[in-house]
């Protein structure tokens, strides 16, 4: 992966990707007629005699409720709740999309800011690394989003529904990896660096400005990715528990409660554009913030 | 007891516990009792506070229970607990990491001689590192059913992009003149990848084992909230919660927190065993 | 750089430098004695373990001693360290990769509180000096090893220090470009006539630069000679080769052999 593009086709740096993809399309296709054809055969077909491949394939594709949706279904839908309806709309993904990068988005910057300042705490105070640094670290092996419902319900019982509760759990999630990796990046400068700053006589606040915080910049922006794809995760899955009406998780759960797998898949694609979109801005700040291009 | 005694009482506790964390604390690195002793005698303090909080201000149960009741509700509800702990964590995680990370790793071990087909495959991997995966759970509910067929299956999903970039990451990392040596020999590819790649590309398929274990856990968990049959700690935690019976909410969590830990232990200690050359390990990790 | 005082630049008296270890204590430091005058280009050498860069870390406040004392401009090393009177270039280049070189030439200026503007046209000076002026824009890791080192030269004349450490800044690089920067230190410290403390483990090294070398052997850490070199002021790579420069190393490779005594 560290191989250099410069010089390289357009087909050297798209083509396999695009390959890929024409072959998952292919496969997507064939699965779909393969998994509908049972019922499309049960319910249509055999009440007409000699119905050939091509007329099972077109039923298959455009089925109301498919057991497998076709790309093209998908893609239509999708473009229909877009550009068909207001965007105030509940019938639109964009609305449900914006709901629940809110709650992302205010739960990413809570969870970095507190994230930030423990980890400044931490380096600074050899009592508070020692006694809390390492649940911090084990708490990661924890599957922290078990406890999403008790958040809900809990700021429920206080009257605090829709966004808070989402950005909180949003925020419990973003808080760890950016936690960690600013503590591994505040110290990660050697020995030598920091004896060169103590030849210059530079105070701890020198210290911290010109040396640690440059350094630790490197560990931050990875941990930034992680903690705002993790906080997506936290504000869909804080959707689910209390049957909220709006968001991006709502729409998923509403579309299994009633069997309408168009409505899944079109939410989990617009969930899937909507996590590229949200770390592709973190990269961009990231390359804005890293001077020289250095990696 | 009154409040005013009962402040006094935690005012005195807070002054001991913070000159008990700050001693440990001060010791030398190297001792155990100041590694191990600190967090844990930390932990110790959070669950007096929290036990006398709770009881002494009367919290509510449903805000907060006191780690006397979360410990009651647990060997109470064991048999319950175990059937979860069993449906959960043995079935959906266990079995859908061990897929999704053996079907990554044959699958980074039969690319990794394809250029083509890494450059085509990993920026996909990384797209689905920024996707909440985790949405394809109604999904395989309807295609696998309740029970935890489904929820192995979203941990497959989730399992497999992470332990196939490592496994190409990893088998990247031997050197040239490692490889010359092996040709020197005369070895087979199958040879060479047995010997020296794989080894060396022990570490990184650990690393990525130990960040699937969790993701495991989550996706076994979280599947578990689209709709389950009537055991599995997620499904325990949902409907427990949304019938306000805390103690037995917290229990549950405490269980996945002690699985998810576990497992992650286990992965730890296989990992400083099979790879204890590398520098990493060798400095104490 | 004005003119001296009666009194050397560097004083180190009786110093010990002990380290508590489990098993048994190390001496990196017994006694050591010596006095730096100013102006001077003296080297420390010998092989590892013998205290060299003990001493100069001893100096630079980067270590304390057990026992002694030292003495930097009539000051105790840590008050000569306060008042920045040195400048110190470490066995790498440690440059802050997310700085640009003039940045980087520009951090002990910063920290010192000199304004930006002055303290830019001072480190442009500085990079003229060892010849790198045009990679001022360049980031560290565009450079090679040697320019790297040189760049690190030039940060530490940053405030116009008048004495200089260098703890074996050529080590890692090859043979070509260590001579050609040797002479390039030695052209600086001919213009300049700033004290440098050199360490080395490079006999050629230490006898092409020095004005003074100073034999160090280990076990325990200490002085074993020190030895004048008459070399011509204006010297060239070339001297090299000459009868006066091949005596002079060989008196220093005997005092090695001596200090190393049977040893090992």
């Amino acid at each position: 992966m560290a191989v250099s593009t410069e010089g390289k086709s357009l087909w050297w740096r798209f083509g396999p990707v695009i390959t890929i993809v024409a072959v998952v399309l292919v496969l997507w296709y064939a699965t779909a007629i393969g998994l509908n054809s049972a019922q499309v055969i049960e319910r249509t077909l055999s009440s007409q005699p000699g119905w050939s491949a091509l007329d099972l394939a077109r039923l298959t594709l455009s089925m109301d409720r498919p057991v497998l949706p076709a790309p093209h279904q998908i893609a239509l839908d999708l473009v229909d709740s877009v550009f068909g309806w207001p965007l105030a709309s509940p019938r639109n993904l964009l609305y449900h999309a914006a709901v629940t990068s809110s709650a992302t988005l205010l739960g990413f910057v809570m969870g970095t800011l507190l994230g930030a300042v423990l980890a400044v705490v931490i380096v600074h105070s050899r009592t508070l690394e020692r006694s809390i640094f390492p649940w911090i670290i084990a708490s990661q092996t924890v599957p922290v989003l078990a406890i999403a419902p008790i958040v809900i319900v809990i700021l429920g019982s206080f009257g605090l529904t829709g966004l808070f509760p989402k950005a909180i759990i949003s925020m419990y999630l973003c808080f760890f990896p950016v936690a960690v990796a600013l503590v591994k990046g505040l110290r990660s400068p050697g020995v030598m660096e920091l004896e060169l700053l103590h030849t210059y006589a530079a105070s701890a606040s020198h210290t911290f400005w010109k040396l640690r915080v440059p350094a630790s910049l490197p560990f931050l922006f990875p941990s930034l990715r992680v903690g705002i794809a993790a906080g997506l995760v936290g504000a869909i899955v804080g959707e689910l528990p209390t049957g909220a009406q709006a968001g991006l998780g709502a729409r998923l759960l509403t579309g299994s409660y009633y069997g309408n797998t168009v409505q899944i898949w079109s939410a989990l694609v617009m969930s899937a554009l909507l996590g590229l979109v949200l770390t592709g801005a973190v990269a961009v700040a990231e390359r804005a913030l890293t001077p020289g291009g250095r990696k | 007891m009154s409040a005013m005694t009962l402040s006094v009482v935690l005012i005195v506790l807070l002054a001991l516990a913070v000159v008990s964390i700050r001693w440990l604390a001060a010791l030398d690195e190297r001792n155990p009792i100041g590694r191990f002793g600190t967090p844990l005698l930390f932990g110790v303090w959070v669950l007096v506070f929290w036990q006398l909080l709770v009881d002494g201000f009367d919290v509510p149960r449903v805000l907060l229970p006191a780690p006397s009741v979360i410990g009651h509700s647990l060997l109470v509800s064991l048999p319950v607990l175990a059937g979860d702990f069993t449906q959960t964590v043995l079935h959906s995680a266990l079995i859908g990491l061990v897929a999704g990370c053996a079907l990554g790793f044959v699958v980074g071990v039969l690319i990794d001689r394809s250029p083509f087909l890494q450059r085509g495959l990993l920026p996909l991997a990384a797209l689905a590192s920024a996707v909440p995966l985790i949405g394809i759970a109604p999904i395989m509910v309807m295609w696998f059913g309740f029970d935890w067929h489904s929820k192995a299956a979203v941990v497959v999903i989730m399992t497999f992009f992470p332990m196939l970039v490592n496994t190409l990451a990893g088998l990247a990392e031997s050197g040239h003149m490692e490889r010359d040596l092996m040709r020197s020999y005369g070895a087979s590819t199958w040879r060479t990848l047995w010997s020296l790649r794989i080894p060396v590309a022990l570490p990184f398929i650990f690393n990525a084992l130990k960040i699937n274990s969790t993701l495991a856990m989550i996706g076994a968990i979280v599947a578990e909230f689209f709709g389950s049959p009537v055991s599995g700690l997620g499904f325990r935690i949902s409907t427990e919660a949304a019938r306000l019976n805390m103690g037995l909410v917290w229990a549950a969590i405490l269980v996945a927190a002690l699985a998810g830990s576990v497992l992650y232990g286990v992965l730890g200690w296989l990992e400083r065993r099979a790879t204890f050359w590398h520098p990493s390990i060798r400095s104490g990790g | 750089m004005s003119s001296t005082t009666a009194s050397p630049t560097v004083e180190v008296q009786g110093v010990s430098v002990v380290y508590p270890a489990k098993e048994h204590t190390v001496t990196a430091l017994a006694n050591v004695s010596l006095n730096i005058v100013e102006g001077e280009f003296i080297s420390l050498i010998g092989p590892s373990g013998c205290g060299k860069t003990t001493l100069l870390r001893v100096i630079a406040d980067l270590e304390q001693v057990s026992s002694g004392s030292v003495r930097v401009n009539g000051m105790s090393s840590r008050d000569a360290r306060m008042a920045r009177a040195y400048g110190y270039v470490f066995q790498a280049p440690a440059l802050f990769p997310w700085r640009t070189v003039l940045a980087n030439v520009c951090l002990p200026l910063e920290i010192h509180g000199i304004a930006k503007e002055q303290a830019r046209q001072t480190a442009m000076q500085h990079l003229e000096r060892v010849g790198l002026s045009g990679f001022e824009g360049k980031y560290p890791w565009q450079l090679s090893g040697g320019m790297q080192q040189r760049v690190s030269i030039a940060r530490a004349l940053g405030f116009e220090p008048k004495l200089l450490m260098m703890d074996e800044p050529f080590g890692a690089l090859d043979e070509i470009t260590r001579d050609r920067l040797n002479e390039q230190l030695l052209r600086l410290w001919e213009r300049e006539k700033r004290t440098v403390v050199f360490v080395t483990h490079s006999i050629p090294e230490a006898v092409f630069l020095s004005s003074r070398i100073v034999v160090m052997s280990p076990r325990p850490g200490r002085i074993v000679d020190v030895i004048e070199s008459g070399l011509p002021a204006d010297r060239t790579l070339d001297i090299r080769d000459t009868p006066e420069f091949t005596a002079i190393a060989h008196r220093v490779r005997v005092a090695l052999q001596d200090g190393h005594g049977g040893e090992h």
